[in-house]
């Protein structure tokens, strides 16, 4: 039953990925990119990677349209058509397409149980997680724990690709602006025929907000983690931007400030690492935290690492939010 | 058992209401009465798909979870519409009235 779903999801993924190339207004695309998404989301559900679904229902169809809608309406909405075909990027395609489609044919099937994946280390850790961690969500317990190096290198990742943005849009606009930042929060703020939408927006951002907080703190327990969590607190503050202005978020958040937030996270996250070299273990081996009981070490060291996650993952992401939408022309 | 009665009756009104619905987009003629179509699966069908759920699982986490998503539903669905309808009468969409229509045309 559950691969009837599969195989719906998956049809409704390429004809929403082909709807997205192939409609002219960007506007029209991005919503489309939302959707496809969401369709991924409930993809990965079925999947069992409730994890992933829950991070790409929040950044794909979530964070990212809002990033996408905010940086339309500093350019056009329009495609700008390139007249002629061009033949070699179409040529690079279709070798691609038939590479990826000749290397699926080597696949084993979903759910082969001798499959590589299956049978490399996914046993050991399955076998090896209660013993050593001790806590029901095997996926945060690879993530921040037997792989935390890795996931060190994707905080990272972030962080430098937020101060990336940061530096391309602080450059000064090619036109000079005809409405400044706090002038268009003005007039957001005097659309009186808004006022449903806000009052019950505003509604939604507790809620939101604490649903990151159980995301963030319960993410060994059920899914979820600090990059998800991350998106969903950002997600509440771009919600409040929106509904209330860009110069209102970003009076709320300073930039100033959530780029010390950011560093500050992934200082959090090498520091436990340093920390437990200094504590006479390997760098991130939590065990050291708490020498007597090395299971509460691994706990104090996850959620501390998790929230070094969250902070990098929602400073980034407000940031180049109200870098974006404080900009009155690109 | 009758309750697990009522949970299948209630999947089966739900599902008939967005398949209603999804008929309604379709045949529907301008935006505002599609969005009186979608309204229907989004608020009705959705609704008693998900009490139908809720008596399915009885009293148990998954029951409170699914009343916070039909609470969820239940404030964002119509103020989404409310949204889409207002954006779309201020960017200059006009309802399509039928005495505006052709004469073979007209219902």
């Amino acid at each position: 039953m559950i691969t009837v779903f599969d195989y719906f999801t998956l049809t409704m993924v390429a004809i929403v990925a082909v709807a997205t190339i192939t409609s002219s207004n960007l506007f029209v695309a991005s919503m489309w990119s939302g959707i496809y998404s969401l369709l991924m989301a409930c993809n990965f559900f079925i999947l069992d990677a409730a994890d992933v679904a829950l991070t790409e229902a929040a950044v794909g169809a979530g964070v990212s349209t809002v990033l996408y809608m905010g940086a339309l309406s500093l350019t056009d909405d329009k495609e700008q058509v390139s007249r002629g075909r061009k033949i070699l990027p179409l040529l690079a395609v279709v070798a691609l397409g038939l590479i990826l489609m000749i290397v699926t044919i080597e696949h084993p099937r979903v759910g082969d149980i001798n499959a590589p994946i299956h049978q490399h280390v996914a046993p050991w850790y399955i076998e090896k997680t209660p013993e050593y961690i001790n806590i029901p969500n095997l996926v945060t317990a690879i993530l921040a724990s037997f792989r935390g190096f890795d996931t060190m290198g994707e905080v990272l990742v972030i962080f430098t690709a937020g101060i990336g943005v940061i530096s391309v849009l602080s450059f000064k606009p090619k036109r000079a602006a005809s409405v400044s930042g706090s002038e268009l929060g003005k007039q957001i703020r005097g659309l009186h025929h808004h006022a449903v939408l806000r009052v019950v927006g505003k509604l939604l951002i507790p809620i939101i907000l604490l649903f990151g907080l159980l995301v963030q703190f319960h993410g060994k327990y059920s899914p979820g983690g600090g990059f998800s969590a991350g998106a969903l607190f950002a997600a509440a503050i771009m919600l409040y931007g929106i509904l209330e202005g860009a110069d209102r978020s970003a009076h709320a958040m300073p930039q100033a400030v959530m780029l010390k937030l950011a560093a500050l996270g992934c200082t959090i996250y090498t520091g436990v690492g340093f920390v437990c070299m200094l504590l006479g273990h390997h760098f991130l081996d939590y065990n050291a935290l708490w020498p007597s009981n090395p299971k509460l070490g691994q706990y104090y060291g996850i959620l501390m690492v998790e929230f070094g996650v969250g902070l990098t993952v929602t400073a980034v992401l407000i940031m180049i939010f109200n870098a974006i939408a404080n900009r009155a022309t690109y | 058992m009758w309750i697990e009665w009522l949970a299948y009756a209630l999947l089966a009104a739900g599902s008939f209401f967005v398949v209603v619905g999804a008929i309604g987009v379709l045949r529907m003629p301008d935006l505002y009465t599609r969005m009186h179509a979608s309204s229907v699966t989004e608020m009705l069908g959705s609704m008693l798909i998900i009490i139908g759920l809720m008596l399915l699982t009885g009293w148990t986490l998954s029951t409170f979870k699914l009343f916070a998503i039909m609470m969820f539903l239940f404030f964002t669905a119509p103020v989404a519409s409310y949204a889409m309808a207002n954006a779309a009468l201020l960017s200059g969409v006009k309802p399509q009235l039928a005495d505006e229509l052709p004469e073979e045309k007209r219902p």
